[in-house]
């Protein structure tokens, strides 16, 4: 019998969780899921996953509500972590969503929106892109780490978000896509990794991630990176 | 390098059961819906849309459990049509595990429902579907020379309500519409391809993404939705029910006429 290995998908109200549970367990059978707001449940965990679908106004006020976001911040600094779409962006500074948001501040930078105005530069001619920005990109991995193992260059993965980190510093930045422009849509930074895509809609691909996520002991050594 | 454009297969589901015909070689049951999801899966669609055709109160249920199932098994992106007409039926579909839902009548019947939703649940997951006919400037009818104007049906097509369908279009997405899908009543059924014109007018003037609908007859067909439709997904039923083409043909069809799409 192999081990189980525990993870806290963290379960504040912010929608549907089922698909990224369910992913989890077909990408590893050791993965051991508990959908939780339980503060001594994720600080149990061996790994513990921030999703989210929605607005970084209720995002935050969820996180406050339900009194997790020391527990939050203790398993971002203690063990394999990942950030998934709001999950990711909440760990930034900054959001400029509804109005203004401070968010937990794990990773300096801001969570800005694309521009009305959106248009691909490598189009002949005026192409007007639509927001959010939905559907497969190619994912350019700027790193190596371990939660790419397996997976190729440029991979396509699933997104929807209409907001998008820009961290502070380029070191975090994992990998790339280009949407009118580059952007940041994935974080590492030692046992943190963070996704703007959604690998529980990912196809083979995002249960790769998951699987790899699964069995990462949450060490990353960048001076090793490529 | 960029977004891709999505090939989306639609599965008419009635009483739990996929109906109208889907003919796979090596298909244990073609009437399982996840049997079905898992084969379009692996031919590489880029999400899958139901469309519940359940007539009766009581067989309606049934859907819920195949999204739970096809949810808890494939990895992309499920939407739901047909019946949604409360908050608790948005919240029931995406709690069973569907990203988005498909509203129709019932967003003509209470535009409100759709901001409603939209707020509730975010924008992202709401799809208001848009069913249109031309009503002036078809070719071939009096109203020709005309300019072209589409207006919303409802009832399967059968039932006009005088609204504009691009006034249409922009008004649901400022209620919070992330997603439009576009069914040319005209066209749905009759294999000759898309209304181009109808899409191409809408996705031209709103800010969200568009998926063309009704009327694929062949792959070309799918091409002419992205290239002159304008369309940012493109969904169809019996071309590949019928086996008559693979979503993997569609995609190869689809990148040897130059669009970015996931092979």
């Amino acid at each position: 019998m192999s081990r189980q290995i525990s993870i806290a998908v963290i379960d504040y109200g912010m929608g549907n969780l089922h698909s990224v549970a369910k992913a989890l367990e077909h990408a590893d059978s050791q993965a051991d899921v508990k959908v939780t707001a339980d503060k001594q449940v994720i600080a149990s965990a061996d790994r513990v996953l921030l999703p989210g679908v929605g607005a970084m106004r209720d995002c935050m006020g969820e996180m406050q509500c339900l009194d997790l976001v020391d527990t939050i911040k203790q398993a971002a600094a203690s063990k394999p972590f990942l950030g998934i779409c709001i999950g990711m962006q909440a760990l930034m500074t900054h959001s400029e969503e509804n109005g203004g948001v401070d968010c937990l501040n794990i990773i300096p930078g801001n969570v800005e929106r694309f521009a009305d105005d959106l248009s691909d530069p490598t189009a002949s001619g005026d192409e007007h892109l639509k927001i959010p920005h939905m559907g497969w990109n190619q994912v350019h991995q700027q790193i190596k780490h371990p939660l790419w193992q397996n997976i190729p260059q440029n991979q396509r993965f699933y997104f929807v978000h209409s907001y998008f980190v820009v961290p502070q510093s380029p070191d975090p930045v994992a990998g790339s896509t280009v949407y009118g422009h580059p952007l940041c849509v994935a974080l590492a930074a030692d046992n943190i990794f963070a996704t703007q895509f959604h690998p529980e809609k990912s196809a083979d691909a995002g249960l790769q991630l998951f699987h790899n996520f699964i069995n990462w002991d949450g060490s990353y050594d960048c001076s090793a990176c490529s | 390098m960029g977004l891709a454009k999505r090939i989306i297969p639609c599965l008419d589901v009635d009483k739990g059961r996929v109906v109208k015909g889907v003919q796979f070689v090596n298909i244990r049951d073609a009437g399982d819906p996840v049997e079905v999801a898992r084969r379009y899966n692996s031919e590489g669609a880029d999400e899958l849309t139901f469309l519940d055709i359940t007539a009766t109160h009581e067989g309606r249920d049934t859907i819920v459990h195949v999204v739970e199932q096809v949810a808890g098994e494939i990895f992309i992106p499920l939407t739901v049509g047909g019946g949604i007409r409360t908050v608790d039926d948005v919240r029931l579909m995406l709690n069973a595990g569907a990203d988005k839902v498909a509203i129709n009548s019932a967003a003509v019947a209470n535009p409100d429902f759709v901001r409603e939703a939209a707020e509730k649940f975010g924008n992202q997951c709401i799809v208001v579907a848009i069913d249109a006919k031309q009503v002036a400037g078809k070719p071939g009818t009096d109203t020709e020379n005309e300019t072209p104007r589409w207006e919303i049906f409802t009832h399967g097509g059968r039932k006009p309500t005088g609204i504009d369908a691009i006034e249409w279009s922009k008004k649901m997405v400022s209620y919070g519409a992330g997603e439009l899908l576009v069914t040319s009543m005209d066209n749905d059924g009759v294999k000759n391809g898309f209304d181009l014109p109808l899409t191409r007018t809408i996705s031209d003037n709103i800010a969200v993404p568009v998926i063309a609908s009704g009327g694929v007859g062949n792959l070309d067909h799918l091409a002419k939705g992205v290239l002159e439709g304008h369309a940012d997904a493109v969904l169809a039923a019996s071309i590949f029910h019928f086996a008559e083409y693979s979503i993997a043909e569609a995609k190869r069809h689809m990148a040897e006429r130059g669009i970015e799409v996931r092979l």
